[in-house]
């Protein structure tokens, strides 16, 4: 853990990699509450059980929007499984560590990567129906 | 770099540090020894104690040196509450009070005393009828500050002093952001205790003021050589109180022409943004307010990733969203003015200074628009909208 940012992070800040929305996503996580100053979408492309394409988007601080960047090029290309593995402490190790109070975040964006999956299943679930 | 985070704190004016600069090494000595040596810091010190009191309309000896303004509040809410118990252990402030005066209120209800937080308008304006209906027997104390530090509002003391003597009530005012920029007169607004600090108007850090009318008990919070009459013991700091002083004199002289120049630059600065920004509005009170203070809401996005884009642009401004005060909920002021939460993390504050110029303002006003832009093209909610 860092006490301030990371130039990682500012890095993702300023260029946020697979910002914006996805169009026809096969998932969408929505987590995080506007009340705290953190609200996070994530949205997937799913083929043959493997994440083609993962965007966001973010209302929230400098770290809210790093780690959802960060988070989306983790997963890119990963089995549904494997991207279910990626922890808050993998997306906040990409970044060179966050500072204590803004670990939150990363835990924000590991939620956002799993309600998208969760979605895709119940999708594919309900089209089986 | 472009600094509009004056209510934070200010430069310390070059004359300023002029005067102090001899009291480090040539005159060092302790104000309270016998010899000539300590008759030069001694006189300093109360050199400096004439000016603050010119500055203020009261009397040199109703002034004691602190170490800033949280130590002054701390002195007038303890040491009242303190010496005044025994006759009501009742104290009355307001919801949007700096933390240096709402964390001690706090404090005091642990200890037992009963705390009324008084609610604001959507100006921040105090509720006075409120403050009537709250004022009981036991109310010993009404702090309630003359200018709020995040929008600006400035509270009708006077008023406010009016209503609470009538009811035995001694009233202490927070003036750390009024002291030094605007006239503050406390023979006028009748006020028992005042806090200023010197780092908000061109003096150096560490040193603040408490004004103390005349006649008035309260527990003093330092206590060991019985420095400042007893009321509050520490060897002064001698450099820092002729800083102080010297802030003083320059603001006395300042004062009125600062205003005629940073009003317009603040105005413009405000109706810049307002005009380029969609979806974004000024919060505080339109007219009674400090006239350097700008506090912008810019709804959909966070007030922290602005103010980092406006530090990759050298622009100095502060912000009332969580991120930035290390909690989860964003200002308490904003709060208390009715926005809602998400609102209040989008807040900006810009607070101008004495060396603010329009080709500034004009920078701010042409840069902060695609900042703006491009949050809002991440953000969730601009989409939803």
């Amino acid at each position: 853990m860092t006490e301030s940012y990371t130039d990682k992070v500012f890095e993702y800040f300023r260029n946020p990699r697979n910002m914006g929305e996805l169009e026809n996503p096969d998932g969408v996580g929505k987590v995080g509450n506007a009340k705290c100053g953190d609200v996070m979408w994530v949205y997937i492309k799913v083929k043959d059980s493997v994440i083609t394409d993962c965007t966001f988007k973010t209302f929230g601080c400098v770290a809210a929007i790093a780690t959802s960047s960060a988070l989306t090029e983790l997963v890119k290309g990963k089995t549904l499984d494997d991207a279910l593995k990626v922890t808050n402490k993998d997306v906040a190790n990409e970044l060179g560590g966050l500072p204590p109070i803004k670990m939150h975040c990363s835990l924000l964006a590991e939620q956002g990567l799993k309600s998208a999956i969760e979605d895709y299943r119940k999708r594919l679930a309900t089209n089986k129906d | 770099m472009i600094y509009l985070d004056n209510n934070a704190t200010t430069a310390t004016d070059k004359r300023v540090l002029g005067k102090m600069l001899p009291y480090f090494c040539e005159i060092y000595s302790n104000p309270s020894s016998v010899y000539k040596f300590a008759q030069s810091a001694r006189k300093a010190v109360e050199d400096a104690r004439a000016s603050l009191a010119k500055l203020l309309n009261c009397e040199a000896e109703e002034l004691i040196f602190t170490s800033g303004g949280t130590e002054s509040n701390n002195t007038a809410i303890k040491g009242v509450a303190f010496a005044h118990q025994n006759r009501g252990k009742h104290i009355i402030t307001s919801k949007i009070e700096h933390h240096a005066v709402l964390h001690v209120c706090e404090y005091m209800q642990e200890l037992g005393f009963e705390v009324t937080y008084l609610d604001v308008d959507k100006y921040g304006l105090v509720d006075i009828e409120q403050l009537k209906k709250s004022l009981k027997k036991e109310t010993i104390l009404t702090s309630i500050m003359l200018a709020n530090n995040e929008i600006g509002t400035l509270q009708p003391i006077k008023e406010i002093v009016k209503i609470c003597h009538g009811n035995n009530t001694y009233v202490h005012t927070d003036a750390v952001q009024a002291v030094g920029r605007i006239s503050v007169d406390v023979k006028d607004l009748g006020v028992d205790f005042l806090s200023l600090s010197a780092h908000k108007f061109y003096g150096p850090k560490g040193v603040g003021a408490l004004f103390s009318r005349k006649g008035i008990k309260f527990q003093p919070l330092l206590l060991g050589g019985g420095h400042e009459k007893g009321r509050r013991s520490s060897t002064e700091n001698v450099p820092g109180i002729v800083g102080l002083g010297e802030a003083a004199a320059l603001a006395l002289e300042s004062m009125e022409e600062d205003e005629k120049r940073i009003r317009p630059l603040r105005d413009r600065l405000e109706s810049g943004i307002l005009k380029t920004i969609p979806e974004a509005f000024s919060n505080g009170h339109p007219s009674q307010r400090l006239y350097n203070t700008s506090n912008i809401c810019i709804r959909y996005i966070e007030g922290e990733g602005i103010l980092i884009n406006l530090d990759f642009e050298g622009i100095c401004a502060s912000s009332g969203s969580a991120c930035t005060s290390g909690s989860l909920d964003p200002s308490h002021v904003l709060l208390a003015l009715g926005l809602p939460h998400d609102v209040a993390h989008g807040s900006l504050r810009f607070s101008l200074g004495k060396d603010t110029t329009a080709l500034q303002v004009d920078k701010v006003i042409e840069v902060l628009p695609s900042i703006v832009q491009r949050l809002r093209s991440m953000s969730p909610f601009w989409q939803q909208k």
